[in-house]
């Protein structure tokens, strides 16, 4: 029952969003096809804005997995991890996840499928990256699209939410499904 | 701050990839990584052409002011430096919708647009405001209601009981933002993080 209201909200929120705006500005006696096209205008700058930006920071951040970082980062960080209990086979993904979307959703299904979707690491690992983002990308093009090149304390912020998340997802699957 | 990150980054990189006996894998990932920049930004222009159609439709019917007007009182605190009723205060509104709901393809568009707002009120290009650092982190916490793609993945693993992580995830997702929030509304008063001091040098 749960399971089909969410997919049904997932399938007609688009087509609301499609449909809703139009009718209610038709019924306001705005030109829609005309206001569409003016402002579907900008689409092509700011994606082409947003290109050095993205280049930037992915080009660091495929240079940083080529290397082995994460892998060496993950090493350093695990005798203290699994010091305070935080369960290790989940930290190459905690140190991925803000920094690559399709490195991380790699690892995850990984690690779903190894372990067991219902088994603890299994819904850990799901929890982490269904309560967290790519940070680093959500940057370049968020800042990238108006040209932002001093980021003052953004970067600091984001992970500090993401650091925060992760642990929060730790903390409660330990206590809800260990 | 990106500066130090950034050179960070590739000389961490090109110095480990050394060690490591990967140099090549590092030079081949610097060129694909770049190739792949330009391909995920050219695959934005759909996407983003159409919300940024949609939202001009909405602006033109007033539903961006209406959207705004309702929710200044909620969002004055966390955007003091936006003045009431202001266009970003709707834009925002739709991306944090878009967002909730889980819907990446429009919320980055709205995201964007909204941003395009804030720099209308930024006295200093090129360096963010502090409404925009606090945005910019409503985004990296990936606020949303229902993880779908999560619970796909689970369910195609052959889980039993696929949305269980959806009350974990929203828990974990909201402590992040207001941690979030709550971080970048103190650092927001550091010197150290000061508009001032981005402008005179490279922070």
């Amino acid at each position: 029952m749960f399971q089909q209201i969410i997919g049904a909200i997932s399938v007609w929120a688009i087509p609301a969003f499609l449909l809703g705006i139009p009718i209610y500005a038709a019924a306001r006696k705005v030109k829609v096809y005309e206001s569409f096209v003016e402002g579907a205008k900008g689409g092509f700058q700011m994606a082409i804005r947003i290109i050095p930006y993205l280049v930037a920071i992915l080009v660091a951040i495929g240079m940083l997995r080529a290397a082995g970082a994460i892998d060496i980062l993950a090493a350093v960080l695990d005798p203290v991890l699994r010091y305070v209990g935080f369960p290790v086979e989940i930290l190459p993904l905690a140190i991925m996840r803000p920094l690559s979307g399709s490195g991380s959703l790699g690892m995850v299904t990984e690690l779903i499928n190894v372990h067991g979707p219902d088994s603890f690491l299994g819904r850990l690992a799901a929890t982490v990256y269904g309560s967290t983002e790519t940070t680093f990308y959500v940057l370049a093009v968020y800042f990238g699209a108006v040209g932002i090149r001093k980021s003052r304390h953004a970067v600091a912020s984001g992970l500090v939410a993401d650091f925060t998340a992760i642990v929060t997802a730790v903390v409660l699957c330990r206590l809800l499904f260990m | 701050m990106l500066n130090y990150i950034w050179l960070a980054m590739v000389v961490l990189a090109v110095v480990l990839g050394g060690i490591n006996g990967r140099i090549q894998e590092v030079t081949k990932a610097a060129i694909d990584s770049a190739a792949g920049a330009v391909t995920i930004a050219i695959g934005l222009i759909g996407v983003m052409a159409l919300w940024l159609g949609i939202v001009k439709i909405a602006e033109d019917a007033g539903l961006m002011s209406l959207l705004a007007r309702i929710l200044t009182p909620v969002l004055r605190r966390l955007f003091p430096g936006v003045p009431a009723g202001h266009p970003a205060m709707g834009s925002m509104t739709m991306n944090i919708a878009a967002n909730m709901l889980g819907l990446s393809n429009a919320a980055t568009p709205l995201g964007l647009k909204a941003m395009e707002d804030l720099e209308k009120l930024n006295s200093h290009p090129g360096v963010a405001t502090n409404a925009m650092c606090t945005f910019l982190v409503m985004n990296t916490s990936g606020v949303q209601l229902i993880p779908a793609t999560m619970i796909s993945i689970m369910a195609a693993a052959g889980s039993k009981d696929p949305t269980v992580i959806i009350g974990t995830s929203i828990a974990a997702t909201f402590t992040g933002l207001v941690v979030g929030i709550t971080t970048v509304k103190v650092l927001e008063r550091l010197s150290v993080f000061s508009v001032d001091r981005a402008v005179k040098r490279g922070a």
